[in-house]
Parts: structure tokens; sequence; C-alpha cells
């Protein structure tokens, strides 16, 4: 294999893996979040507001974990620096 | 693919360019500024106000009492600011529903100046409140040893609003334009009115963060000076 075909594979493979990892244990955490705030609710509705709020903030924080993955990913695949280093050669 | 509205280039001389998201941003900012000056021309304490000027009150107690409720409780100082990044980033991502619009907080060059925005407002409301002194010893809480994390989370933090921001909006778009390839009749309307309700959650997102930054900034440096 040459330079090319090697940095093309390796690119797609981590893409790949990158977006399926990052995307799978932030689910698992968001559930985890979400359960245990609708836990809280069930138990104090006079709290929901509050809860809520804070459960937004979380997930966002939880889910930009996620989205830094996607964002490496679509580096990888659409703007691939080590890429455009070989063509250019 | 063009990922980001930066890469479609409208007019350049020399190094001057002007991009789409630039075009795009002014345009906002024209509407929103022009939209809200023709609201405020004339304002009513009556019974029967009108229907633009209703709406822009219940905008801004709706923000008002948000703001409260984080534990900035003198809102009216910072509503200019937190008001303003919340309704920017919120027109933005709302007109997502017109045609041929790309929503600039899907550059990473706004979302970038947005983040720089609340990095340099922090110590800048901080200062406000509790002198220099008051806010650098903000730094040193609850400990000495905290300091070195403490000024590498100011920088991570604002790396993490600009991607954030950056990395929702424009994996909403990208998710339609794929989905345009592949499906091109029903599901990209159901994902753009996903990447609606994305829209907003994360400029409400981005304000809540920065009021809590400003909030953190704001209670530290003045319970020392009491």
């Amino acid at each position: 294999m040459d330079n090319v075909t090697i940095i093309a594979v390796a690119s797609i493979v981590t893409a790949g893996l990158t977006t399926a990892i990052g995307c799978m244990v932030p689910a698992l955490s968001e559930g985890k979040a979400v359960s245990k705030a609708l836990g809280s609710i069930a138990q104090q509705p006079d709290a929901a507001p509050t809860i809520t709020r804070t459960l937004f903030v979380g997930l966002a924080m939880i889910e930009s974990i996620a989205i830094y993955c996607f964002v490496v990913s679509m580096i990888l695949i659409f703007a691939n620096p080590f890429w455009t280093h070989i063509i250019a050669k | 693919m063009k990922i980001t509205p930066d890469e479609t280039i409208i007019w350049h001389h020399g190094f001057i360019i002007i991009n789409l998201t630039i075009v795009i941003t002014w345009v906002l900012m024209l509407v929103l500024v022009i939209g809200s000056a023709l609201i405020t021309r004339q304002l009513k304490t009556d019974i029967f106000i009108s229907r633009w000027q209703c709406i822009l009150e219940m905008i801004i107690t709706g923000i008002n009492s948000q703001i409260k409720e984080i534990g900035l409780s003198d809102s009216e100082k910072y509503i200019g600011y937190l008001g303003t990044l919340f309704l920017f980033i919120a027109m933005s991502n709302i007109c997502i529903i017109l045609p041929y619009y790309e929503p600039p907080t899907g550059s990473l060059s706004t979302t970038a100046a947005l983040a720089v925005s609340v990095f340099f407002a922090v110590p800048a409301f901080g200062i406000m409140n509790g002198g220099i002194v008051g806010y650098l010893k903000s730094y040193t809480k609850p400990s000495i040893i905290m300091l070195p994390f403490n000024i590498i989370g100011e920088f991570t933090r604002t790396l993490a609003l600009a991607v954030r921001l950056f990395g929702n909006i424009m994996s909403g778009g990208m998710i339609v334009a794929i989905l345009l390839s592949i499906s091109p009749f029903v599901f990209p309307v159901i994902m753009n009115s996903l990447g609606l309700l994305t829209g907003i959650v994360q400029a409400y997102i981005f304000s809540v963060l920065a009021t809590v930054f400003i909030a953190a900034a704001v209670h530290e440096s003045s319970s020392e000076t009491l």
C-alpha cells in the first residue's frame, strides 16, 4: 500500500470508530442523568424548574463530548490535514 | 461538501474577504437592531399595548427572571450582554427555516468570537463588582493549590463553549445535507425541525453557561470584600 491509501484507510476507520465510541458512552451517561432527574422530579415536583434547568445544562455538557468526537471525525473525513499534505506533494 | 458558510466567498479584494458568514451576521444584526428600535419607538403603559411591545416585554421579563434564578439578583446590569447573546444565537439558529440561509453559528469563527467575548466579559463583570484584587483572589479559591487549574479552566471552557455551539449547528446542517442525498423527501424536514429544537436549546445553553460563569466570578470576588 502506498502512503495515500494508508492515510485514507486510517482516516476512515478512525473516523468511524471515533463517532461510534464517542456516541456510545455519552448516550449511556445521558440516559443515567435523565433517569436520575425524572426520579427526582417524581419525588419532588415542586423543584421541577430547577431540576430541568440543571438537567439541560448538564445534558449539554455531556452532549458536547459526543460533539467533539463528531467534529474530529468530520475533520478526518472532509478536511484531513495529512491527506492534503500528501496530495499537495 | 461545504462544511461552514466561511467557504462561500462573496467578494474579496486583496486580503479583505467578505464571506457569507459576515454578510448573514450583519443582516441578522440589522434586523435585530432595527426591529427593536422600531418597536421601542412608541412604548405605552396603557392597558392596550401593541402586540410587538407585548412580545418584547415577554422576552425581556423572561430573560430577566432566568438570570435572577441563576443567582445574579441585579439582573438589569447583565441583561444587556446576556440577552444580546441569547437573542443573536437564537435568531441565527431559528432562521434555518428560511431557504438559502446558512446559520452563521455554524462557522467556527463566529462561535469563537462569541466565546472570546464571554472570556473577556467574565473578568470585566467580576472586577466591576469586587475590584481587581477581589477578582484576582477568586482564582485562589478554595486554596492556592487550585490556582493553575482555575487558570487552565478559563481557557478550556472558552474552547468548549465555541466548539459546542459550532459542532451542534454544523452537525445539524450536515445531517440535513447528507439525508438530502439519501432520502430527499421527508426525512430532511424532520431533521430540520430537530435542528430548530437543538438551535434553541444551544442558544439557551450558551447564555446560561455565560451567566453561570459571570455569576461565579461576581459572587467569589464580591464575597471577599464583604
